[in-house]
């Protein structure tokens, strides 16, 4: 009941919004579509605690702590975002960078997005997952090219052949499945794609055919987390889209894609019975921490340069997953909790940040402090935050998969001490003359709503010295189930 | 077990013709003319389906077939001439560099694709599988295509065919994915091709060219 909720209101919204978004109250009729499909998913989150993993309308969507846990964190994330983008993209309008038109697309476009990602997390059928991942690809694609500048579309042409040669990978990966499982799965036709039917007979997959699947699924998937050498599309995207999209790329979607990997990773698992798998994901990880970390010194543009940090994080995690385990499980799903709000809250105050200088490149962009002493601090403390100082959650998940490298797979930590340690100096050195200084730039026109990156950096710094108990019992419940 | 040998030996035929569709794509400088090659891939899609569906008697794939039909031969070339007349690019012709260096590639691709196909088709427990190692050579070779092409359009058509190549594994080596899940990534497809339209105008209007050299300006600096 509450899964069709959960999946129902961002649909009725979208089509709600695609009538009534280009009108004054869109703003607020998003904010409340996000505040119900929140309301939902944390009815879901208790039902599921309570009754255990559970699948819905004949079995075409299965629910269990690991994905419960992703649609509450999506959930929050859009709904904060939605709370955020009202005045932000009200300022963007009075700049006349938006026309009505495309106001209702953003606002109809946002919720598809969110369903499409609730879709995603909740489908226990591996041929709709992916379906709903290239819906979610198709409905951010016009809101990348929002603003019509030869950049924007330049960036959304680019994220749309990319992610959509990437995904049709994973859609042969997926088909190779199939075969893999073809004979051991009797039944109707609807169910020969299940996850779940698929988990039950895993021993028993083709080991070869499912090799050759996984590897096509973690590339063609792993172009949607970001994973070098398949992440030129997320930077481009990530800045020149509206602010409140490039919190949602990269807060969300990359979860959501790293979530399908995940779940075709447990189900490779177990038919190899090799490390193999893992030792992908750890060798794509550490590629993607490492290159993202060396890029992030030749950045000019605020939201360019966070987009850059968005890979390196999802690296880390996508590392994490790799060495299994219980610890670096839990570490990796804390990782992506923490990531997810910080780099949220951080992109908008960046927003803010590149609308009151009138340019997103940082040189342009000085004495936050002064200006908006709120965006100011949103962003140094978001950025510490980011960069993994104690006592933030970041800096607990970072320390638990550095200890777990380092007694596992030795030969790793170097690299990612290195890359940690350039991408503190990089991030800091570009911050910190943004947020102190002198400005003669003038206050935004609306005074930015600054709640929801407080909340986020809150949740980040409990986090961070305090887990309460109920989540980290359910993130270990979590963390079992990924290690299969 | 003659009518088997006869079907095998068609939808081998039928997937030898997808791949030379391929070939000819990749060496095909007129726009006009790649949405010709990928009707006819499209027809020879809608054959193997419907001949897959006759004599493994998955009534299923009859719809599938269908679908095929309406979607690849009938309505996205459609709204693809139709596209090419409003941005008046029907006679455009795209300078291609090389042919014979793109075609030794292709080679090198094709022979990538039965090896990396190998595994699975030695398990054939359907005679069908054999066609999976072409089937994966028709989408590395739309990859090739689409980073061949400097133009939108033409990157696009590459799109499609990667697609129909995907299709092609997917109803030759299983019967086929379940029917929603098929309906599913047409819809995904039709969404798709939509919105490459908008695109097309938007690029038009801001560059005043569907030539993709101009999308070069986002590079590190």
């Amino acid at each position: 009941m509450e899964i069709l909720l959960v999946l129902g209101f961002p649909l009725l919204g979208a089509a709600l919004l695609a009538v009534v978004g280009a009108q004054r109250y869109a703003a607020e009729v998003n904010v409340a579509v996000s505040l119900a499909t929140l309301l939902a998913a944390a009815a879901l989150v208790v039902r599921i605690i309570h009754g255990g993993p559970m699948t819905v309308a004949r079995e075409q969507f299965f629910i269990d702590p690991f994905n419960v846990f992703l649609v509450a964190l999506t959930a929050l994330v859009g709904f904060t975002t939605a709370v955020f983008s009202r005045p932000y993209m009200r300022i963007e309008a009075g700049h006349g960078r938006l026309s009505p038109g495309r106001l209702r697309l953003y606002h109809s476009m946002y919720q598809l997005f969110m369903a499409a990602m609730f879709v995603a997390l909740t489908t226990n059928n591996m041929g709709f997952l992916w379906v709903s991942m290239e819906a979610a690809t198709l409905s951010t694609v016009l809101l990348v090219s929002l603003y019509r500048t030869r950049a924007s579309i330049e960036a959304a042409w680019k994220y749309f052949i990319l992610c959509g040669v990437g995904i049709a990978l994973a859609l042969f990966g997926t088909i190779l499945l199939y075969v893999a499982a073809e004979g051991l799965l009797g039944g109707s036709d609807m169910d020969a794609l299940l996850w779940t039917h698929l988990d039950a007979v895993k021993g028993q997959l083709e080991p070869r055919v499912m090799g050759l699947a996984f590897v096509f699924l973690l590339v063609g998937y792993g172009t949607k987390v970001g994973l070098a050498p398949l992440h030129n599309w997320l930077p481009d995207a990530h800045a020149e889209g509206p602010t409140p999209v490039s919190a949602v790329l990269s807060g969300l979607l990359l979860n959501v894609a790293l979530y399908a990997v995940m779940r075709c990773k447990i189900l490779a698992d177990g038919a190899l019975h090799s490390a193999l798998p893992g030792h992908m994901l750890m060798g794509f990880g550490l590629l993607s921490t490492l290159l993202a970390s060396f890029y992030l010194w030749r950045q000019r543009d605020i939201k360019r340069l966070f987009a850059y940090s968005s890979i390196e994080h999802m690296g880390i995690i996508t590392f994490a997953f790799g060495m299994g385990g219980p610890v670096a499980n839990f570490a990796g799903l804390l990782h992506m909790t923490v990531h997810s709000l910080t780099k949220s809250a951080i992109f908008f105050t960046a927003g803010h940040a590149a609308q009151s200088a009138g340019t997103q490149r940082m040189d342009g962009i000085r004495g936050l402090l002064a200006l908006h002493p709120s965006v100011g601090w949103g962003l140094m403390l978001g950025s510490l935050a980011i960069l993994g100082m104690p006592p933030f959650g970041v800096f607990a998940s970072e320390y638990l998969i550095l200890t777990t490298a380092m007694r596992d797979h030795p030969w790793a930590t170097p690299i990612l001490l290195i890359a940690l340690a350039v991408a503190f100096a990089a991030i800091f050195s570009r911050v910190q003359p943004m947020v102190f200084g002198d400005t003669d730039a003038r206050p935004l026109p609306h005074s930015p709503a600054l709640v929801p990156v407080f909340v986020h950096l809150a949740i980040v710094l409990m986090l961070g010295v305090y887990i309460p108990p109920a989540l980290a019992e359910w993130y270990r419940l979590a963390a079992r189930l990924m290690a299969g | 077990m003659a009518t088997m040998n006869l079907a095998t030996q068609l939808l081998q035929m039928l997937a030898g013709a997808l791949l030379l569709i391929s070939f000819a794509m990749l060496a095909e400088r007129r726009s006009r003319r790649l949405v010709t090659l990928l009707v006819w891939q499209g027809v020879v899609l809608v054959a193997s389906t419907a001949l897959v569906a006759a004599t493994a008697h998955q009534s299923h794939l009859y719809y599938s077939a269908a679908l095929t039909l309406l979607l690849k031969v009938g309505l996205l070339p459609w709204i693809l001439l139709r596209l090419m007349r409003k941005l008046g690019i029907e006679r455009d012709n795209e300078p291609l560099v090389n042919v014979p260096t793109l075609m030794l590639v292709g080679l090198v691709l094709v022979i990538f694709a039965f090896g990396l196909a190998q595994p699975v088709s030695a398990l054939a427990t359907t005679i069908i599988r054999r066609t999976l190692g072409i089937a994966l050579a028709v989408v590395l070779l739309a990859f090739l295509m689409i980073l061949a092409r400097r133009k939108a359009f033409t990157q696009v058509i590459g799109f499609l065919a990667l697609e129909n190549g995907l299709f092609f594994a997917a109803t030759s080596t299983t019967y086929g994915m379940p029917l929603v899940v098929e309906l599913g990534i047409a819809l995904d497809l039709l969404v798709g091709v939509f919105i490459f339209g908008i695109f097309f105008f938007q690029i038009s209007e801001q560059f005043d060219s569907l030539d993709l050299q101009h999308l070069e300006s986002l590079k590190e600096d």
